[in-house]
């Protein structure tokens, strides 16, 4: 009973720490790394209370995606960090505040579950006790929830659809590499020999030839 | 834990099926076949997509379906929304020709976002649970996000396209948050489901269908979550603001109708209240916003939060009358948008399309046909007897008045009285002043549209019979 308990004050202390580091932090690289500290953390409090899944995907997703997309765009960008964090005391008091109202939503959110325990009993598909999360959802994920599955997936095609459509330009004067033309080059295609007189270089109509 | 396939039928899904797969094909068809008029064979292939699965939806088996363990609802209340939903998007790839044709952007991907976003709204206007309903909403919306920023080279389309992405996530934000507590307590996400729970408003159900209102308010542009509708309606090109003007909002109408008076019956005052509330602030805005407007496609936007506030007038009652007069009042205002959304593309000068109030001056002079068909569209948003758009007003404040909201109807009344000025104003500069130049002559396709919008919007009165029989039939299946 007392280890879980020493785990989760560990990885819910490091997990508190790190996300005031993330702010706190001059360098925005360190602030990307200790959100990665934090979201490793979070992975570690899933996987205690026995959401193994959550915790995988958040280490997958969050770790592996996006805070690596954070650090390249913090790399590649030349954003003024310390500019952007100019107002922080200025803005302080209404985090704060934002702060306390979810803090308000989630005691009554939690607040109303402790307080009517008929809510659990209405949960209409059961919580089997013999599976694991992940071996759960892969049970229903393709059978039962195959239509909001394949929804799914149109709604990812259409932010596919969208990312070319906004974005892919036909350049026509882009030099693009076919191989099959470098292939069937022969020397005598790629190569000239000219008799180069002294003084003179090679004249217009040869350099234009040689060119193409 | 076992599976089984009963309830799992694919005979419901089958229009959405067949939208689907033809989308997908006509995208490949369009990446490989590449070259000069692939735009306008794929423009064409949609529309005749959309009429096919227009017709399967009207042929599939009478009555209540339902499939993928009831998450999928078709009834009588869905087959009059989609359909309508499907003749929005295709009017709209009708009226889109012209735009499509112009060689610098040739995109053929716009049909097929446009046929994907009405699968968005098919999928909503049939969910039957807080998951199928925030998947078929994300599709419809994604896919709007895209064409509304669809002018890429042009700054304010872009605009309109980041605009409308950065507030529509926002939005689905706020939806699924309530969706979240919702589900949190009642312990389920299925809208019967949730209507066995809620007998009496606790505060968390309040709380969450408060954010889920939010959200979809959002959608249908109700103030005060409208902020949007102006600078998209403006910024994005002349036919996508005509796409969105007309069938999202019958698929986000739809879904408001759907959640409140199926999942949420057990809680009629509270959301009554709520819908007052935005109902009044719609109309009111709508009416007063719109009256100093210079160029016509905001004035169409402020048209259109107005519209909506008259809309959920008609919702508030929460009866059955209410639903039907929420149909009848979707029905005709589509006709109408599209009717006027045909002028305003046909409105053109040595090739520059001209979307100020001011350009429309004189039109009596030089296009008699098309000043007349459009004061007859602007006499009907106004609600002018003997118009549709009267009919669509009655039907919704009748409604209110049978279910005691009294304050509501005389308000709705009285915004419409203001907003009336503001399309007489136009009446009053096409028949009164002198005109500025003479426009191109019009195009067939469009002609088509204002003709058939036209006729129904002057019409109406005449035989308003299958309209209002089909509108109570699809009321009643939702009680």
């Amino acid at each position: 009973m007392i280890l879980p308990a020493l785990f989760f004050y560990l990885f819910a202390g490091v997990c508190v720490a790190s996300a005031v580091l993330v702010i706190v932090s001059r360098n925005p690289v360190h602030s990307v790394l200790y959100l990665i500290l934090a979201f490793v953390n979070a992975s570690g409090l899933f996987i205690l209370m026995g959401a193994e899944f959550l915790g995988m995907m958040l280490i997958v997703v969050y770790v592996g995606a996006v805070a690596v997309l954070f650090l390249f765009v913090i790399m590649m960008l030349d954003v003024d960090f310390v500019e952007l964090r100019e107002g922080f005391l200025e803005y302080l008091p209404i985090g704060l505040l934002i702060g306390a109202i979810f803090l308000v939503e989630l005691l009554l959110v939690v607040g109303g579950w402790v307080i009517n325990p008929g809510t659990v009993k209405q949960i209409t598909a059961a919580i089997p006790n013999n599976v694991s999360n992940t071996e759960a959802l892969g049970l229903v994920l393709y059978t039962k929830y195959i239509h909001y599955f394949q929804i799914a997936g149109m709604v990812l095609l259409v932010a596919m659809i969208g990312a070319i459509v906004l974005t892919l330009r036909h350049k026509a004067k882009v030099k693009r590499q076919d191989i099959n033309v470098q292939n069937a080059r022969t020397p005598e295609l790629a190569m000239a020999v000219r008799q180069v007189a002294s003084g003179q270089g090679l004249q217009d109509a040869d350099a234009a030839e040689w060119v193409k | 834990m076992s599976f089984s396939s009963a309830g799992y039928e694919l005979l419901p899904v089958l229009p959405e099926l067949v939208l689907a797969v033809g989308a997908m094909a006509l995208l490949m068809l369009g990446a490989y076949r590449g070259g000069e008029g692939t735009t306008r064979l794929v423009t064409t292939l949609a529309v005749v997509l959309l009429v096919v699965t227009g017709a399967l939806e009207l042929m599939l088996p009478a009555g209540k379906l339902t499939t993928f363990g009831g998450s999928f609802i078709v009834d009588d209340f869905a087959r009059f929304l989609k359909v309508l939903a499907i003749i929005g998007s295709a009017v709209t790839l009708v009226l889109s020709t012209e735009f499509l044709s112009d060689p610098s952007r040739r995109i053929f991907e716009y049909s097929i976002l446009v046929l994907l976003s009405t699968l968005g709204m098919m999928v909503l206007i049939s969910a039957a649970d807080l998951i199928m309903l925030y998947l078929g909403l994300e599709l419809m919306s994604l896919a709007l996000y895209v064409v509304a920023a669809s002018n890429r080279d042009n700054a304010k389309s872009t605009e309109a396209g980041l605009k409308y992405f950065v507030l529509g996530a926002l939005s689905s934000g706020m939806l699924l948050y309530g969706a979240s507590l919702i589900y949190g307590f009642t312990g389920t996400v299925d809208f019967a489901g949730i209507a066995a729970s809620v007998k009496t408003g606790s505060v968390g159900i309040v709380f969450g269908l408060v954010f889920l209102l939010a959200g979809l308010c959002f959608k249908v542009s109700a103030v005060p979550f409208h902020m949007w509708t102006p600078d998209v309606y403006e910024g994005a090109p002349t036919p996508v603001t005509a796409f969105f003007a007309s069938a999202p909002k019958v698929a986000a109408l739809a879904v408001f109708t759907r959640v409140t008076l199926t999942a949420f019956p057990g809680i009629v005052p509270q959301w009554q209240q709520i819908l007052v509330f935005v109902a009044i602030a719609s109309m009111a805005l709508g009416s007063f916003a719109a009256i100093g407007q210079k160029n016509i496609k905001r004035l169409m936007a402020y048209s259109s939060i107005g519209h909506m506030g008259f809309a959920l007038v008609g919702l508030a009652s929460g009866t059955v009358e209410g639903a039907q007069g929420v149909l009848i009042y979707i029905a005709i205002y589509v006709a109408m948008t599209l009717g006027a959304f045909s002028v305003i593309l046909s409105m053109k000068r040595d090739g520059q399309p001209m979307e100020q109030i001011s350009d429309f001056a004189g039109l009596s002079r030089t296009n008699p046909l098309l000043a007349f068909f459009f004061a007859m569209l602007l006499f009907s948003l106004a609600g002018i007897p003997p118009l549709a758009g009267f009919f669509a007003k009655w039907y919704v404040f009748v409604a209110a008045i049978k279910a005691g909201l009294f304050t509501l109807a005389v308000i709705g009344v009285l915004t419409s009285v203001v907003g009336a000025f503001y399309y007489l104003t136009i009446i009053k500069l096409m028949y009164f002043d002198e005109p500025a130049g003479e426009i191109e002559p019009m195009r067939i396709e469009l002609r088509a549209v204002l003709a058939v919008a036209g006729i129904f919007t002057i019409f109406f009165f005449v035989y308003p019979g299958p309209l209002v029989s089909v509108a109570t039939a699809a009321a009643k299946s939702l009680f």
